[in-house]
């Protein structure tokens, strides 16, 4: 068990890219951290420094309190499962699992009751004389698990683990590790591209871009907070929708309607000096068919529209529209519409959240209710949430 | 797996014509050598006349026993610190980071291109200078100076393939360096240190040129520069039937070597080490 | 058979040619280039790290045994042939060795003899390298795939290269030579093919071939190995024909197998002796680069010329050499392609 300092640390390769840059956080003991961001953004080079495979350019890693910069992978005490498993395919399970203790030279009898236990919280058991080879992926997954949890070390980094299994065994195996790690109590840094991923493992989240941390906190308060577009844009499925507005007389006009400026809002955008244009983000969430809202209806604002797709998730429905003059051209939120390969973020889409009742059918026009206080506002140059706590 | 009978008449087809083409001139050689002096000019593919004369004879007469020790010995030695050597060097070839390293590929490479011909009188008189010469050790060291560059490109363009992760995991997992080399890496590329050391003992083996320029007296002399000393039962006998002889029982401990280490020639060991 | 003359180690009087100027210091540290290399690279702008260090040091240390002995044994016969060759350095007049330039690259460079072998050497060498790859890459996938007797197939296979060449050379010229030969025999007219310059060449080549196709073929089993069947089923299930798995999925993964293969065989063909020396030893024309500096440098006792064409012979080995791995590009060994992340 231990605490994880990483102190101002920065990786710069000999081309002279910054990979990372001034990276400072405190991972406590027991905590499990994510890392998480687009490909490219430094996160598995910062795991890697961790682990002591790749070398600090710059600041201090601290593990326990003691500067480890210097220090060989093998004497961190730090077990690491890799994104290919990285299993030695000469190897049983039983010898895959007992390597690190073989190296650490465990004696044999000590060496067999650990490996046994670990392989019983894994569910691995039957398939300990196997090798690697007549695996599934899921089995293979969990031998890799296997060999971090086997010699109880300080800390456990991961680096996109469930990447390569199918979505329903990804599912299994989170609840799996989220399981293990709280057993456990070993401290864990795990690195993702997938929100979900992150919102549903991590105590804290650190989101990072281009080497950059953009925010760190809980699942909860970067969903609720975001500071800024890029975070707002990434954290959340579907994502956030946004749009462009521009701030007139106590409100902000966008295609969505005229939006009035509720007290909250108006004073937190006074507080930072809003520019007149700005882009404007509503949660899917936020929206309802407004055939269902009562009473507070009064309050809140609509716009009608035809509904270009709907998908109906059972306990929800999605129905998306397409907006003239909705378009949002923001680099920071190209660079995740590069990363997942879609083009809803930023784009004319707009996704809304309906409740199942919602009668409404593709084709139609429908008429949507939203809360003028659920937005945020964003500076479109700097992408700094203006509404932000 | 399951075998067509299309399938298997294929191999089976593609499997004689592969015997056919080896074995059609080594039986030659045999032949030759089984063929009786009186029948030997007789230009048959198979003898009329079959006789054991030549292989008593060049064990009896020839002495051929000791050229025989000498060159499993020299190819043995030489083949297996050229394979400890070569695999060092290709491991830190293709894996590690350090300056120097195209300098020591491009060397080995130049070594190897150099005419073998014009090394052998310079090193023939440095030999009996220092003594080396008609020792083992004076063509042992030749030879593995030969094995090396082909065991060193062989060997990198074959861990080049055995996945990064795999070390870095042996790493983590508490290894040094050399115990991630030598526990994970060489097994896994076992197939390619097979196939080069097969490569490198035939090299050995089949040297001429050195043998026959290092040597003086059987001490050393290997089995085919003792060959071209053969001359026949008496001065005015052709020796050819005694030289083919000494090839057909030259070629048999590469058959030896060659059985026992095909098997470790293995394919499709990575699979499972990474991805799911 | 073998005239003992032409082969027995070199007499004692190359000794006198031996005695030349001891190797300028510019010309060791030339050569000796590896051994240098292991030395450190002095000054670096960045702090290196100790991970960085230690692999370092692995590496030099790694590469120390093979580099050593490689210098130790080569330096001094490399540097003596370097130095030879601007030498006049005839055994026939041992009193008469001096300096002499380039002269000896002129008149060997001016020599019809020196070309000649010249353009026979890579006729054997392109036709031979040619076949033995289509042939070597039949004969690996036979080796590597065959489902009935794989290890006997794989033994019988490499059996070709594992007889002694001189040895298989003899096997060839007998059953060439009329009245010895079972394939002189089924020429019709009785002919000796080995006296005529073009069948003579022809079966110098044949000899290589059967001789060094397993080599290839064991070359590139071993690229073979290493390319997953998954990929192999992936592009069979995308539908693709056995020829364009063949050609899109196997060929381009095996390149750095098929780089070293046909390098090391080009060197190999390049300085063709064994075969060419027992089957006509250079007569009808048939003589290839190395038979004609042996002739000279051992055979003609002319060390200096000799030692000339083995420098002409060398460079001509690099530069096919340089083609090779220029043209293969990244598939190289050493080069960083692959990346490490």
């Amino acid at each position: 068990m231990a605490e994880i300092v990483l102190d101002e640390i920065t990786k710069r390769f000999p081309d002279g890219t910054v990979a990372v840059d001034k990276f400072s956080l405190d991972v406590a003991d027991h905590e499990f951290i994510i890392l998480v961001g687009p490909s490219g953004c430094g996160k598995t080079t910062t795991l890697n420094m961790i682990a002591g495979l790749e070398d600090i350019s710059d600041g201090e890693l601290r593990i326990d309190g003691k500067r480890v910069n210097e220090v060989a992978p093998r004497d961190r005490d730090i077990a690491m499962v890799f994104q290919s498993y990285a299993l030695y395919p000469h190897m049983t399970v039983r010898e895959n699992i007992g390597f690190p203790l073989k190296l650490a030279k465990v004696d044999k009898a000590q060496a067999n009751q650990q490996i046994e236990e670990a392989a019983a919280i894994l569910d691995l058991t039957p398939y300990l004389d196997r090798k690697p080879g007549a695996l599934s992926g899921g089995q293979r997954q969990r031998v890799a698990m296997g060999r971090a949890i086997v010699r109880s070390p300080k800390a456990f980094l991961m680096d996109e683990p469930l990447s390569n299994l199918d979505a329903k065994l990804r599912v299994q195996m989170r609840t799996s590790i989220s399981r293990i790690q709280k057993r456990l109590g070993t401290t864990t840094v795990y690195v993702t591209h997938d929100q979900t991923e992150a919102m549903t493992l991590g105590d804290r989240i650190v989101i990072m871009r281009a080497g950059l941390i953009q925010q760190v906190g809980s699942p909860q308060e970067l969903y609720e907070d975001p500071v800024n577009l890029f975070v707002a844009g990434f954290i959340g499925s579907p994502s956030m929708n946004f749009v462009p507005g521009t701030i007139a007389d106590n409100a902000i006009d966008t295609v969505l309607g005229r939006i009035p400026l509720t007290d909250r809002i108006r004073t937190t955008l006074d507080a930072h000096e809003a520019p007149r244009e700005v882009i404007v983000g509503i949660r899917p969430e936020a929206f309802e068919d407004a055939a269902l809202v009562d009473g507070s209806r009064g309050a809140g604002v609509t716009f009608t529209a035809p509904v270009d797709i709907l998908e109906s998730m059972g306990s929800v429905k999605y129905a998306y529209f397409s907006l003239e003059n909705a378009h949002v051209d923001s680099e920071h939120l190209a660079e995740l519409e590069r990363d997942s390969g879609t083009e809803e973020i930023g784009q004319a889409q707009i996704v809304t959240e309906l409740d199942a009742r919602s009668q409404v059918r593709e084709g139609q026009n429908l008429e949507v209710w939203f809360d003028p206080d659920s937005i945020d506002v964003f500076e479109p140059s700097s992408g700094a949430n203006l509404t932000a706590k | 797996m399951a075998t067509t009978a299309r399938q298997r008449t294929g191999w089976t087809i593609a499997n004689v014509v592969v015997a056919i083409y080896a074995l059609i001139p080594v039986l030659w050689l045999l032949s030759l050598s089984l063929k009786d002096k009186s029948t030997f000019t007789d230009g048959h593919f198979i003898p009329r006349k079959w006789t054991f004369e030549n292989y008593v004879n060049i064990f009896q007469v020839g002495g051929f026993l000791r050229p025989l020790i000498n060159s499993i010995g020299i190819a043995v030695i030489s083949t297996v610190i050229a394979i400890v050597f070569g695999t060092f060097a290709a491991y830190a070839i293709a894996r590690l980071q350090f300056p120097g390293k195209s300098l020591m590929l491009g060397a080995s490479l130049l070594i190897a291109m150099f005419p073998q011909i014009s090394l052998v009188t310079p090193m023939f008189q440095i030999e009996r200078q220092i003594g080396l010469f008609n020792t083992w050790p004076g063509l042992i060291l030749p030879y593995i100076t030969f094995a090396l560059p082909l065991t060193i490109y062989t060997l990198s363009a074959f861990l080049r393939e055995i996945p990064w992760e795999l070390e870095k995991a042996a790493k983590m997992d508490g290894a040094t360096p050399f115990q991630a080399f030598r526990q994970v890496i060489v097994p896994l590329a076992m197939p390619g240190v097979v196939t080069t050391a097969i490569l490198a003992f035939i090299q050995c083996w089949n040297d001429f040129v050195f043998a026959i320029s290092l040597t003086s007296s059987n001490t050393a002399r290997t089995a085919p520069a003792a060959i071209s000393y053969f001359t026949g039962a008496s001065q005015f006998e052709d020796p050819v039937g005694s030289i083919m002889a000494a090839a057909v029982v030259i070629t048999i401990p590469i058959i030896i070597f060659v059985l026992i280490f095909q098997r470790r020639i293995v394919s499709g060991l990575t699979s499972g080490a990474v991805k799911g | 058979m073998t005239d003992d003359g032409e082969t027995r180690p070199p007499r004692d009087e190359t000794r006198a040619g031996a005695d030349v100027p001891a190797p300028a210091d510019g010309t060791v540290a030339a050569t000796g280039g590896a051994a240098t290399a292991t030395a450190p690279t002095g000054a670096h702008r960045v702090a290196v790290s100790e991970g960085k260090r230690s692999e370092r040091r692995l590496g030099w240390l790694l590469c120390l045994p093979a580099a050593v002995i490689m210098v130790v044994v080569t330096i001094y016969p490399i540097v003596y042939a370097l130095l030879l060759s601007f030498q006049r350095a005839d055994l026939r007049f041992p009193n008469d060795n001096k300096w002499i330039g380039v002269t000896n690259y002129v008149t060997v460079l001016t020599n019809s003899f020196w070309w000649h072998a010249f353009v026979i050497t890579m006729i054997v060498t392109v036709i031979s390298v040619a076949v033995e790859l289509v042939l070597g890459m039949a004969l690996a996938m036979v080796m590597h795939r065959t489902l009935l007797g794989r290890g006997l197939v794989r033994t019988l296979a490499l059996i070709p290269y594992g007889i002694v060449t001189v040895v298989a050379a003899f096997g060839w010229r007998y059953a060439w030579t009329p009245g010895y030969g079972y394939l002189a025999n089924l020429l019709s007219d009785n002919s000796a093919p080995l006296t005529q310059q073009v069948p003579a060449v022809g079966i110098i080549i044949l000899a290589e071939i059967w001789k060094t196709t397993p080599f290839m073929a064991l070359l590139l089993m071993a690229g073979l190995a290493i390319v997953p069947d998954d990929l192999q089923r992936a592009a069979s299930m995308d539908g693709a024909t056995t020829w364009q798995r063949f050609t899109q999925v196997t060929l381009p993964l095996m390149k750095p197998a098929i780089l070293v293969a046909l390098l090391f065989r080009t060197l190999d063909a390049v300085r063709i002796y064994d075969n060419i020396y027992v089957l006509t030893n250079g007569a009808q024309g048939t003589s290839s680069l190395s038979i004609l500096t042996y002739h000279n440098l051992i055979g003609g006792l002319n060390l200096g010329i000799g030692s000339t064409m083995s420098i002409l012979m060398f460079i001509t080995v690099a530069i096919i050499a340089f083609i090779f791995i220029k043209g293969f590009g990244t598939a190289a060994p050493g080069t960083d392609s692959t990346g490490r992340r």
